[in-house]
């Protein structure tokens, strides 16, 4: 008999991963229909990696994220119709357009931003650690990054310097085997990511990162560990990339077979089928997710496409911060 | 007063604005068991100790990048790149992160960072350990570059660099550690972006910073005995620098020579000069002359360095060909 908060917790995970794929699945026609600026790196097909984690955090944990960071956005609880503002680059986005889809962040909920650098999250992340462990406040940060980050010198750098120093970090490596356009075996011999952390005097773990609730229970000891002092860690999530490195990116260099392989694993579907079976949810329930989510998605694109564009001199604004008196 | 080396000066502001705010870190190589390799920071572990106090590995993007983490969550650091050489190693965390945050992020966040560096030549110590390459960074939108002359500016303006909300890099110049001034007795902050009359002149302004003012200061007073009146403009800060003090100098002395350590072509120098020309091109009687290093890198052996620092008789010599004397 499984317990309540369990299974109120997987239902939480199945709206968050049904609503990154059906965000990501409409901003991909919208980019098509020209209603994005700027390029699109779509998170299809990894759903369960930014889900799972992001259930074992506190509100006040931050996070770091990347080019690829929708769903690390929409599962850390940004509101979608913001979002799909910012990604339209309107006034109402989170960043009032200047960002789109690489630079959001969130203060609100900690979110210090997704990057247009790869590995550039590493640092920040590595630093607001250092800024929670300064002020005792028993926050953690969690840094996602992807296989192609961790050949960065800012990779081995600051776990080094994590380590060294013990600082409450979670490092999270979503590990699709695909650098932009290339496959990670191109690109290193060391291709163990949870290996190298080791090395550095991390706790290392690697998993199959397909179904939230897994990644969540080997996430959440890592997270409480780092919250208690006890040092940082590095979660390797194994995952697939179903799309090109971007929205256009058609995927030639990939082998066919690796391309199938990968979108035949469907986190989504996978874990529909676990809570119907295991957990005894009703259908009724998951099609009343299904039901509020769709309704979410659609909200959030009349909202955006409603917001007006800013006006250029938003353009000249924040770029410095005025001193205080 | 006191008489106080640039250095100590430093090191006493460090002190000051710890005491004062508990969220002043420092951070870097050797800053804190060594106390520094120039001296500056010798003591501050002892009396602040090793929680804000910290020597950090030879990783100058993490230590940069952390620091700009721990920035956005509530602390101000206050990091050392040991050598301004060094620099190139924590460009991205500057230009790419710090100096962008404010703006994408649309004023969610602000990073109030100071990077102490030490920039400069004079010691035969070639082409790694020598260079000025503050332009890179004046280049910079969001960031904010300092470079002070004398103990007493050195204080005042790292004052009001670690008050600042904004990225500010401290350009110290290793020439001026071993020099004296005076210390007021109740030192206080200096405003960023306001430059000081250091001689009263008619005949010219010359405009410098660092090292170069006191070259320009012993040019003046031979020039003085030449009958050519100088007056002497240290711009305390690059960007933002004063344009409108440097343009009132120059509408009362129609003539206008820069003069700067770092190499000549695509130099601080270089934006000043053409704002003037500008915007005070009437007020001209002579062509806008700079000076600078040449184009090419610092060197060891003594002439070869000789050849490359501008002197006071080369200053000497380009205000008497712009006065026609």
């Amino acid at each position: 008999m499984v317990e309540r908060k369990d299974v109120e917790l997987k239902l939480n995970m199945y709206r968050t991963m049904l609503k990154i794929r059906s965000f990501e699945e409409r901003v991909a026609k919208l980019f098509a229909d020209g209603e994005i600026p700027g390029f699109l790196h779509l998170a299809l097909g990894q759903e369960a990696v930014a889900t799972g984690l992001c259930a074992a955090l506190a509100p006040e944990d931050y996070i770091t994220s990347t080019h690829r960071g929708h769903a690390h956005a929409i599962a850390k609880g940004v509101r979608t119709d913001r979002f799909m503002a910012e990604l339209m680059g309107k006034a109402d986005g989170y960043c009032q357009g200047k960002g789109g889809s690489i630079h959001l962040a969130d203060r609100s909920l900690n979110h210090l931003g997704s990057n247009g650098i790869v590995a550039g999250g590493i640092p920040l992340a590595t630093g607001a650690a250092f800024s929670a462990q300064y002020r005792e406040s028993r926050q953690v940060a969690v840094c996602f990054f992807g296989d192609g980050a961790v050949n960065e010198g800012a990779f081995h750098e600051c776990l080094n310097l994590a380590a060294l120093w013990q600082l409450p970090v979670v490092y999270c490596c979503e590990n699709n085997g695909w650098a932009e356009y290339s496959a990670q075996s191109s690109q290193t011999r060391a291709v163990n990511v949870a290996e190298r952390a080791r090395i550095y005097g991390l706790e290392g773990v690697r998993i199959e990162a397909h179904d939230p609730y897994v990644i969540y229970q080997e996430a959440k000891p890592l997270i409480e560990r780092a919250r208690d002092g006890r040092g940082p860690a590095l979660i390797e999530c194994l995952t697939c990339r179903w799309r090109g490195h971007h929205e256009g990116d058609a995927q030639k260099y990939r082998p066919k077979e690796d391309l199938d392989a990968a979108c035949n694993v469907d986190c989504l579907a996978l874990f529909e089928e676990r809570l119907r079976v295991e957990e005894t949810a009703e259908q009724t329930t998951l099609d009343q997710i299904r039901r509020e989510v769709a309704e979410e998605i659609e909200a959030a694109v009349a909202f955006a496409r409603q917001s007006p564009l800013p006006g250029p001199e938003i353009a000249l604004k924040d770029v410095y911060k005025e001193v205080e008196a | 007063m006191s008489e106080l080396y640039y250095g100590q000066a430093i090191g006493r502001a460090l002190a000051d604005e710890m005491r004062r705010d508990e969220r002043v870190v420092l951070w870097g190589e050797d800053v804190a068991q060594a106390g520094g390799i120039f001296g500056v920071s010798r003591g501050l572990l002892q009396t602040f100790g090793p929680r804000r106090v910290k020597d950090t590995p030879i990783s100058e993007l993490a230590l940069t990048g952390a620091a700009v983490g721990a920035a956005m969550t509530g602390l101000r650091p206050v990091i050392e790149i040991m050598f301004m050489d060094f620099i190139g190693f924590a460009l991205d965390p500057l230009f790419n992160q710090a100096a962008k945050i404010s703006h994408m992020f649309a004023g969610q966040f602000s990073v109030p960072l100071v990077v102490r560096t030490a920039a400069g030549g004079g010691f035969n110590a070639g082409p790694h350990h020598s260079q000025c390459l503050e332009a890179w960074l004046a280049h910079v939108p969001g960031l904010k570059v300092v470079a002070p002359s004398t103990p007493a500016d050195a204080y005042g303006l790292l004052v009001s660099s670690i008050r600042d909300d904004n990225p500010v890099v401290f350009v110290e110049h290793k020439g001026l550690y071993a020099r004296k001034g005076i210390l007021p007795e109740e030192p206080g902050p200096l405003p960023l972006g306001k430059a000081a009359i250091v001689r009263e002149g008619e005949d010219l302004t010359l405009v410098s910073y660092a090292l170069m003012v006191h070259q320009a200061l012993e040019a003046a007073a031979s020039l003085a005995k030449m009958g050519v009146s100088v007056e002497v403009i240290d711009l305390r800060t690059l960007n933002p620098w004063d344009k409108a003090g440097v343009l009132e100098s120059v509408r009362k002395t129609n003539r206008l020579l820069i003069v700067q350590e770092a190499v000549k072509a695509f130099g601080v120098g270089a934006e000043i000069a053409a704002t003037v020309a500008e915007e005070a091109l009437d007020f001209l009687d002579a062509p806008i002359v700079r000076l600078g290093a040449p184009f090419a890198p610092p060197a060891v052996s003594k002439p070869l360095e000789k050849a490359f620092l501008v002197s006071p008789g080369q200053i000497v010599e380009a205000a008497r060909r712009m006065v026609g004397t």
